[in-house]
């Protein structure tokens, strides 16, 4: 083991440059330069430039080889996550998002192309550079991953105890992030007596026990209920406001996407689908992937109207007009519709949300009117219109 | 019974005690570390060594397989150059604990085999050397199971000490086959089991007390 043949003096100024670290104030954790004997093993503020907490793939592929034989899991991955954003990376069950995840802490080596971290290549660390890389990265897990025989205080003050920092330190920083992620009364209580919320904050408090500047989610809500779920992602935002830490989070839950991320990656057998900032790539799904990821948001036509619809107007029949949002053309304009389509409109259904300040969605309406004129009403609310078919109307 | 026979049942009885706990305590020190390194050196482990490995298992089998009663007696060479002598209870010692070091070090690996992989994972993301994951995650996850693989390996030390008496170390078990078996001394025959099924209830309760103090945590 390389760090046994660390000589006693080094280790000791590594483990001063770390306590160092633990006890500047939260802000200033991305912004003042780290201390430390030795650059190569911990970077400094200054070596990274400003913009702390980058992650950039470069062509990353990762092939699993076994005695079954060769599984892509991931191939030509190109992306820049900007340092202080909420990334999302989403994906039906084994398309590879976890193994993207873990190619940024080392856990999993890509096969090909390069992962950047802060501009650094982190093929090339050594042990000793791999430890303080993932020190500058904290993770958190599907399954909590707690140590069932330390207490809640040991969990989270194993990370510095490895690290070196003297013990009054490591309290005085659990102390902190314990109170952060609200949790200052469970310091004695043991995993196994907590709720899956509570263990996932103690996770959370572990992972930021060390002042990252980038954390990894690994399916963070996935074991919880809806209203945990909720108040679990709503830390994690308020996290990254306060902190201004990168997040990169997974998931196969579009919902989650839609509460925190800024940004979000489509993640298809391996390749990536599609990728942008949320609302645009929830407006506007442009790969089969993303369809059928969103389509439990969607809903379909109400029933009663699906059953009666037919495919062409007949004597007295009411049009079914769907009008979509993509936030790309402004809000729903309801007076521009409704002088459009005259009188006798009515709405039939309606699922308008709004992400990051673009309202999207869709309206479902019943009009009597001529398919033309109709037209000139969806140019001038700002949707984009087609014809769903005709029912017979009420009178 | 005879007050005699009572103070040699007495004697007896500390002859096994010294004789099995020295041996578990020498089976706990050696046996743990040989378990770790059989779960880390492992296909997929995190110091992979598969070679190693399979050598050092081969040599756990091959004592795992001979028969107590042909250790203690094809190990004398080495207990006369270790002791100093092949009689008594420190001759004893010796096979006994070379015989139960390899029984525990299999049932703590088991035990160590099944710590999640998760929290291995989550201890190398938080920045662990691997003596850390050893120190912090395997050993403590692993504990309840090592404990009570450690009782099995006690109770299991006290049937085996009872060939002891093929070297003239004497305990409970030396003394029911001469007294109570080749001279038909029934008394002394059930006085001497009943005095083992204490031992051995005591150490069972004393290992699954520890075990559930440790998993109601």
């Amino acid at each position: 083991m390389a760090a046994v043949s660390m000589p006693v003096a080094e280790r000791r100024g590594a483990a001063e440059a770390v306590a160092r670290r633990v006890s500047a104030p939260w802000t200033a954790a991305s912004a003042a330069p780290t201390v430390s004997l030795d650059e190569s093993q911990v970077d400094t503020g200054a070596e990274r430039g400003d913009a702390v907490g980058t992650v950039a793939f470069e062509g990353v592929g990762k092939v699993y080889r076994s005695a079954a034989g060769e599984v892509t899991a991931l191939e030509g991955i190109d992306l820049a996550i900007p340092a202080g954003r909420i990334f999302g990376i989403i994906g039906r069950s084994g398309a590879g998002k976890s193994s993207l995840l873990r190619t940024i802490n080392r856990l999993e080596q890509p096969t090909a192309g390069r992962v950047l971290v802060d501009g650094q290549d982190i093929a090339l660390l050594d042990t000793e550079g791999l430890v303080a890389l993932r020190r500058r990265i904290g993770m958190i897990f599907q399954h909590f991953n707690l140590l069932s025989a330390k207490s809640v205080r040991d969990n989270v003050g194993l990370p510095l105890l490895v690290a070196g920092v003297p013990r009054p330190r490591i309290r005085e920083r659990v102390d902190e992030v314990l109170d952060l992620v609200g949790l200052s009364d469970k310091h004695r209580t043991f995993p196994s007596r907590l709720s899956g919320g509570q263990k996932q904050r103690v996770g959370i408090a572990r992972a930021l026990v060390h002042h990252p500047e980038i954390l990894l989610c690994d399916e963070a809500t996935s074991a919880l209920d809806p209203e945990t779920t909720i108040s679990i992602l709503s830390l994690l935002r308020d996290i990254n406001r306060k902190l201004g830490l990168t997040i990169v989070l997974i998931t196969h839950e579009m919902s989650v996407i839609r509460e925190i991320c800024d940004d979000v990656l489509v993640l298809e057998s391996g390749r990536i689908a599609e990728t942008g900032p949320v609302w645009k790539v929830f407006g506007d799904p442009r790969h089969e992937a993303t369809r059928a990821l969103l389509s439990p948001l969607t809903r379909d036509l109400p029933e009663d109207i699906a059953d009666r619809l037919r495919a062409s107007p007949f004597p007295g029949s009411e049009t079914i007009l769907e009008l979509r949002y993509t936030g790309v053309d402004g809000d729903p304009d309801l007076g521009q519709l409704s002088t459009a389509l005259g009188s006798r409109v009515r709405l039939i259904s309606a699922a308008i949300d709004r992400i990051d300040g673009h309202a999207q969605g869709r309206l479902v309406l019943g009009v009597h009117l001529p398919p033309n004129k109709a037209k000139q009403a969806s140019c001038a609310s700002g949707g984009h219109l087609k014809v769903l078919g005709h029912v017979a109307g009420d009178d | 019974m005879s007050p005699a026979m009572i103070e040699r049942l007495i004697g007896a009885f500390f002859d096994t005690v010294a004789m099995v706990g020295f041996s578990a305590l020498i089976a706990l020190a050696a046996g743990i570390p040989l378990a770790v390194f059989l779960v880390v050196s492992a296909p997929g482990g995190f110091v992979e060594a598969p070679r190693l490995n399979r050598a050092v298992a081969s040599v756990i089998n091959g004592f795992r397989a001979t028969p107590f009663i042909v250790l203690l007696v094809a190990l004398l060479p080495f207990t006369r150059l270790l002791t100093g002598t092949t009689i008594g209870v420190w001759a004893a010692i010796v096979p006994l604990s070379i015989s139960a070091t390899p029984f525990f070090a299999r049932i703590a690996e088991v035990s160590l085999r099944e710590v999640d992989k998760g929290l291995i994972e989550a201890a190398e993301a938080m920045g662990c050397r691997r003596r850390h994951i050893v120190r912090h995650v395997l050993l403590p996850e692993a504990l309840p199971g090592i404990v009570g693989g450690f009782t099995i390996t006690v109770v299991t030390m006290i049937g085996a000490s009872a060939m002891a008496g093929a070297v003239g170390a004497g305990g409970l078990g030396d003394m029911a086959i001469r007294y109570g078996y080749q001279r038909f001394d029934t008394t002394v025959m059930i006085a001497v089991i009943v005095v083992l099924i204490a031992l051995v209830s005591l150490v069972q309760a004393t290992g699954d007390a520890i075990v559930r103090r440790l998993r109601n945590r």
